[in-house]
């Protein structure tokens, strides 16, 4: 029981001559949840799916549960919900609940399930029937119906509308009080600041940043507003202390670092009087762990 | 809210609860396809009917009923135990079924017997279905059913190989059209509705190797001509049987 419940070391994966991931290092306790964000391509799913033993390593080592990915016991402990399909189009609803509930000893059961996540309107309908936000429920009620000690959740919140979304934010905090490890990625960095007690930034395949959400924001404090685009910055930071930093992201949205206290809000509102703009929506604000994730990751798509 | 008992309480279910849930989700798979139904029950049906009724064929001294029963029985076993099959299966590894089958406790091995236990099911109903309507047609089995099941059997073991070597290789849009276009191949060119007699002499032989040919011819020896058992048939399929799967366990890819 000493074995965290994912050890990845070093791991390496290549699609041909692509180098998908690079000698990448994470761990995941046991009964924590463990969010891996990264940007589109960043080899999240191909890290994941090799410690679900679908895809093979072409190098470093993973443990999962203390085990090697392909061994046939874990099966039976490990909850899998796949980025996208898995279902025969034609099944209805409940029935591939029940026929995956009857995989396993001791299983959820499936009516209940359903209701906890909104799908008893849906039982009957086939799957290529349901909506997307529908058929990512089932996938997540499938993964869990096992009562498995782990869950690998693949983009759980894809796509659900904000209802869906809290409630499977609920279902995984409850694993969580429950004793169930979470390993799940998600685009969503306020899904990751809420849900996770540690979270492991990925970029090209490597692990750019680790840490407990509040540990990667840190406790630096930000001064935010909106106003007309262009301000010249550089007017007002020879007013501000050294040390500040003042920069427009995206345009409009004016971001200022530094000691903020009462003294450097006065000289960002009298600049602005100055100026004759008037800040919307002034708020002093911690990093979010968006801005870190931007940060580390740039502004570039994937 | 339901309260729902998250605690973790991991384990497996006996392996027989898993496969016969597998296969019950099999069977039902098979009789709610439209297209699989067509292939599995009304085409065979409409021939035995059709071919029966109008003297369509040249079948020699024998009644044509008698003639055709066998050649249908072998046509329903080849259209689930292949044609269904291979296009199923297909479609659930492009679908990402067989993946996320994977990663539950039912083993490869559990999932391959559901498949097969839902193919004996399906292909049981058929047979019931065209015996039935054979029977009611006039038709005079010259021996045992019970003599036929050695040939039904490993023509499903034959079938199933060659089935799940297409599904496993080929794309599942490819699947379909070949699995498809196999099967017509082997309705016009394995004694199904026409003896084998239509065709030239070196050109017959090579057409005897076929699983289709070795299938009816067997079940015609049986059931036909009244033989005990014809070894050359089975001996046929077996081969088919051995190098399909042997093929398919090499080269499948589930995803
Ligand atoms: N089966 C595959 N064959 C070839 N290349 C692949 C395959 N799967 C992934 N890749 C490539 O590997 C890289 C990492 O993909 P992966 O799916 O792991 O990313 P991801 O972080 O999950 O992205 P997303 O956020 O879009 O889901 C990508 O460049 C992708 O194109
Ligand atoms: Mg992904």
């Amino acid at each position: 029981m000493d074995s965290p419940a994912v050890e990845v070391i070093d791991l390496v994966k290549r699609y041909g001559g692509a180098t998908a991931v690079d000698g990448l290092t994470l761990s995941a306790a046991r009964g924590a949840v463990t969010a891996i964000l990264g940007p589109n391509g960043a080899g999240k799913t191909s890290t994941i799916e090799i410690c679900e033993g679908f895809r093979e390593a072409d190098g470093g080592t993973v443990r999962v549960l203390g085990l090697p990915p392909s061994d046939g016991s874990l099966r039976a402990r490990v909850g899998v919900m796949l980025q996208a399909g898995g279902v025969p189009p034609a099944v209805r609803c409940g029935e591939w609940l029940r026929l995956v509930s009857r995989f396993y000893a001791r299983p959820l059961a499936p009516d209940a399930l359903m209701a906890r996540l909104g799908l008893t309107d849906h039982a009957r309908t086939p799957y290529r029937r349901l909506s997307g936000g529908q058929q990512q429920r089932l996938s997540l009620a499938a993964a869990v119906i096992g009562r498995p000690e782990l869950v690998f959740l693949d983009e759980p919140t894809a796509g659900l509308d904000p209802q869906a979304r809290h409630a499977c934010w609920d279902l995984v905090a409850d694993l969580r009080t429950a004793g169930v490890g979470v390993v799940l990625t998600t685009h969503h960095m306020d899904e990751a600041e809420r849900l996770a007690d540690h979270v492991v930034i990925i970029d090209r395949g490597r692990v750019v940043a680790e840490g407990s959400p509040a540990s990667l924001t840190g406790a630096e404090r930000q001064l935010r507003f909106r106003a007309r685009p262009g301000l010249a910055l550089e007017e007002l930071l020879t007013a501000l202390p050294t040390g500040s930093a003042a920069k427009e992201s995206p345009a409009g949205h004016y971001i200022i670092e530094g000691q903020v206290d009462p003294e450097l809000l006065a000289t960002v509102t009298a600049w602005c009087a100055a100026e004759g703009v008037t800040a919307d929506d002034l708020s002093i604000e911690r990093r979010t762990l968006e801005d870190v994730f931007l940060e580390l990751t740039g502004r570039e798509l994937r | 809210m339901t309260a729902l008992d998250l605690t973790p309480a991991p384990g497996a279910a006996p392996l027989g609860r898993m496969v016969a849930a597998q296969a019950g989700a099999e069977i039902r798979a098979i009789l709610r396809n439209g297209e699989q139904l067509l292939l599995t029950l009304i085409i065979p049906v409409l021939l035995l009917v059709g071919f029966s009724l109008a003297p369509l064929v040249d079948v020699g001294q024998a009644r044509r009923i008698d003639f055709l029963t066998p050649g249908v029985l072998a046509l329903a076993i080849m259209s689930t135990a292949f044609t269904g099959q291979a296009i199923a299966t297909g479609f659930e590894r492009r679908y990402g079924v067989l993946k996320r089958l994977g990663a539950t406790p039912l083993s490869r091995a559990g999932l391959l017997l559901a498949k097969t236990l839902a193919v004996l099911a399906v292909e049981l109903l058929q047979i019931v279905v065209i015996v039935g309507v054979a029977l009611a047609l006039g038709w005079r089995p010259a021996g045992s059913l019970l003599a036929a099941v050695p040939y039904l059997l490993l023509g499903t073991a034959a079938f199933s190989g060659l089935g799940l070597l297409m599904a496993g290789v080929l794309r599942a849009e490819a699947t379909l059209a070949a699995a498809n276009l196999v099967y017509l191949v082997l309705l016009g060119c394995g004694g199904v509705v026409f003896p084998l007699s239509v065709f030239p002499g070196g050109v017959e032989s090579v057409l005897e190797l076929l699983p289709i040919s070795a299938l009816t011819g067997g079940l015609r020896a049986v059931l036909m001509d009244g033989e005990g058992l014809a070894l050359g048939p089975l001996a046929v399929l077996a081969a088919w049987t051995v190098v399909t799967l042997g093929l398919a366990a090499r080269t499948f890819r589930w995803e």
